[in-house]
């Protein structure tokens, strides 16, 4: 059976979760082989064999921490090389989508980025991408080399598949350009104790209406209570309220969770564009003839600033 | 000596137009305007801004694109570039990210660089991956997605802010550079601006001038196939009730049903 090589990202081992989602994809393609680097590398094997890899590559050295992006090229490449999969599938991070372009380029090979979802065929895998601010859906496929597909958080659901998941020592020369951008400070986000995201069940997004930073702690109490990821328009954002890491839409995260609930989010093309493909999407806003209402399942006319907080302690006795 | 700084411009549809796709599944850019990427602006204004900064420097615009697609270089013209370079040929009709990038490094190479800068995706292909692609094969440093940048002695440096980190990130010139959204708001073309710029040279180069065969770019030569593109189903149109008192309770209750709850 051919071999379909999965990038694996993680935090020092612990895999993260739209990793789990490309090892079921990949699984219709053919069987996984994982590729884990820098330090933790190892402590991947376990979350990745119980989920369908049947071999875990791993390698570890200090490039992958200090320099961008270019140590992993190389290291992926060599896997290729390694390997000779059917397909590479990488996590559509902004650093995956990095790493899988240059990748393609070295081996020849076309890019595929953003996939929704992905299948087999006789002509390799066809991927689904939404576009235009996901008003189209469109399916490609590479037509040249090995197809290297990029993949969003949400795309599959994560399936335990236990397999082999033996762990092997990749092995890897670094490129004369892999020292070339050197990463001279880190500075790690602090955990807001919420789900990431791209990656949650359910987003709850604040924007202009919210109308100041400390009415922020409404949006968080709501989200909170359900166990959701906190988002923010642009609006929000730009005006200093809350965090550009929580910025939904076209130039921030581009989220399909299971519910998405905007409360004082007009709703224009630019944040579409990040939440259009949510599951089911509810809105709260004072103006009835505001854009985000003709995306909704369900929509409340009314000032946030009553709807939300009366929503939050209903959600909360509800769950006693 | 002078700080070439190379920036690399789209000519996208207008994202708030009504974009589709024409009969070859390319996108299409006949039936709705076009104009300068906006991502691509946040680029126009760093190289403005290190070039303030450096004691001598020239900012060269680039673009691919078709004839409209000087729309874009007079733009970026007007807010303060200093000359521009538009390639245009009839073969690079359905070029893909890979393609692009060949042309983009083949004509920043001829132009001449210390510095590349670009915007951090384009606003219709959204990829955010041709920066990289660029720096590949160019075979200098990628600094990228950066939301600060500053040059000093030919070394950029930079603040990437990714998901678990924000990274601080240096490089030694000839390097690519890109920037968010976040690295500061660009300026508007002033009128004075908007006059210079009709005086500035425009370039144009064609595959042959930059020693691209034909079948290395475009519809033929992209190394991807789009086999479909269908309009998304409009939703169905969904329950809108006005607050009297109870929207929270009434949302709560929809949810409930949903198993949300």
């Amino acid at each position: 059976m051919a071999e379909v090589l999965v990038y694996v990202d993680h935090v020092d081992g612990a895999v993260r979760k739209p990793t789990l989602e490309l090892l079921t994809l990949a699984r219709r393609i053919g069987e996984p082989v994982a590729v884990a680097l820098g330090a933790g590398a190892a402590d991947t094997a376990a979350a990745l064999a119980e989920h369908g890899a049947a071999r875990v590559l791993t390698h570890d050295a200090a490039e992958y921490a200090d320099y961008l992006v270019v140590p992993k090229v190389d290291a992926l490449q060599a896997a290729v090389a390694a390997v000779s999969p059917a397909a590479v599938l990488v996590p559509s991070s902004a650093e995956g989508k990095e790493i899988a372009a240059r990748l393609a380029l070295r081996i020849g090979s076309g890019i595929i980025t953003d996939a929704v979802d992905l299948e087999a065929s006789d002509e390799g895998p066809v991927a689904t991408q939404s576009v235009f601010a996901a008003s189209f859906t469109t399916k490609s496929r590479v037509s040249k080399g090995t197809p290297v597909i990029t993949v969003k958080p949400n795309s599959a659901a994560v399936e335990a598949a236990p397999a082999a998941g033996s762990v092997e020592a990749l092995e890897v020369t670094f490129s004369a350009q892999a020292t070339g951008t050197k990463v001279t400070g880190r500075t790690p986000r602090e955990s807001t104790g919420r789900p990431e995201l791209t990656e949650a069940a359910i987003v709850v997004s604040g924007g202009r209406g919210v109308n100041g930073a400390e009415n922020f702690a409404l949006i968080e109490a709501l989200a909170d209570s359900l166990g959701a990821a906190v988002g923010a328009s642009r609006a929000a954002v730009d005006a200093g309220w809350y965090p550009h890491t929580n910025q939904v839409g076209q130039t921030g995260k581009s989220v399909s969770p299971q519910l998405y609930i905007a409360s004082g989010i007009s709703g224009a093309i630019q944040h579409r564009a990040g939440m259009q493909t949510s599951k089911t999407i509810v809105a709260v806003n004072k103006d009835a003839e505001a854009p985000i209402f003709d995306l909704v399942d369900y929509g409340v006319v009314g000032d946030l600033f009553d709807v939300v907080p009366q929503l939050t302690d209903e959600i909360k006795s509800r769950k006693g | 000596m002078s700080l070439r700084i190379v920036v690399t411009v789209k000519y996208v549809p207008d994202a708030t137009g009504d974009r589709h796709f024409a009969d070859d599944l390319t996108v299409d850019r006949d039936d709705v305007d076009g104009l300068l990427s906006e991502l691509d602006e946040y680029a126009v204004e760093q190289a403005l801004q290190i070039a303030d900064e450096a004691d001598d420097a020239e900012i060269t615009v680039v673009t691919v694109g078709p004839e409209d697609a000087k729309d874009a270089l007079r733009k970026a013209l007007s807010m303060g570039a200093d000359k521009a370079v538009h390639v245009e040929d009839d073969d690079l009709h359905g070029t893909d990210a890979i393609g692009t990038s060949l042309v983009l490094a083949k004509a920043i190479e001829k132009a001449g660089y210390d510095l590349v800068i670009s915007g951090m995706a384009s606003t219709d292909g959204t990829m955010g991956v041709v920066p990289a692609l660029v720096a590949e094969r160019l075979g200098v440093p990628q600094v990228t997605l950066l939301s600060e940048v500053s040059v000093e002695d030919g070394v950029v440096k930079g603040r990437r802010d990714g998901d678990a980190a924000s990274e601080q990130l240096q490089a030694s010139l000839p390097a690519v550079v890109s920037v968010t959204d976040q690295s500061g708001e660009a300026r508007y073309p002033s009128f004075k601006g908007i006059m210079a710029a009709k005086k500035k040279p425009v370039e144009s180069w064609d595959l042959s001038d930059l020693g691209i065969e034909a079948e290395e770019v475009g519809l033929e030569g992209a190394w991807t196939a789009v086999d479909s593109a269908a309009a998304r189903p409009a939703r169905t149109a969904g329950t809108i009730v006005k607050d009297e008192g109870e929207g929270g309770k009434q949302l709560a209750e929809f949810l409930a049903g949903q198993k949300f709850i």
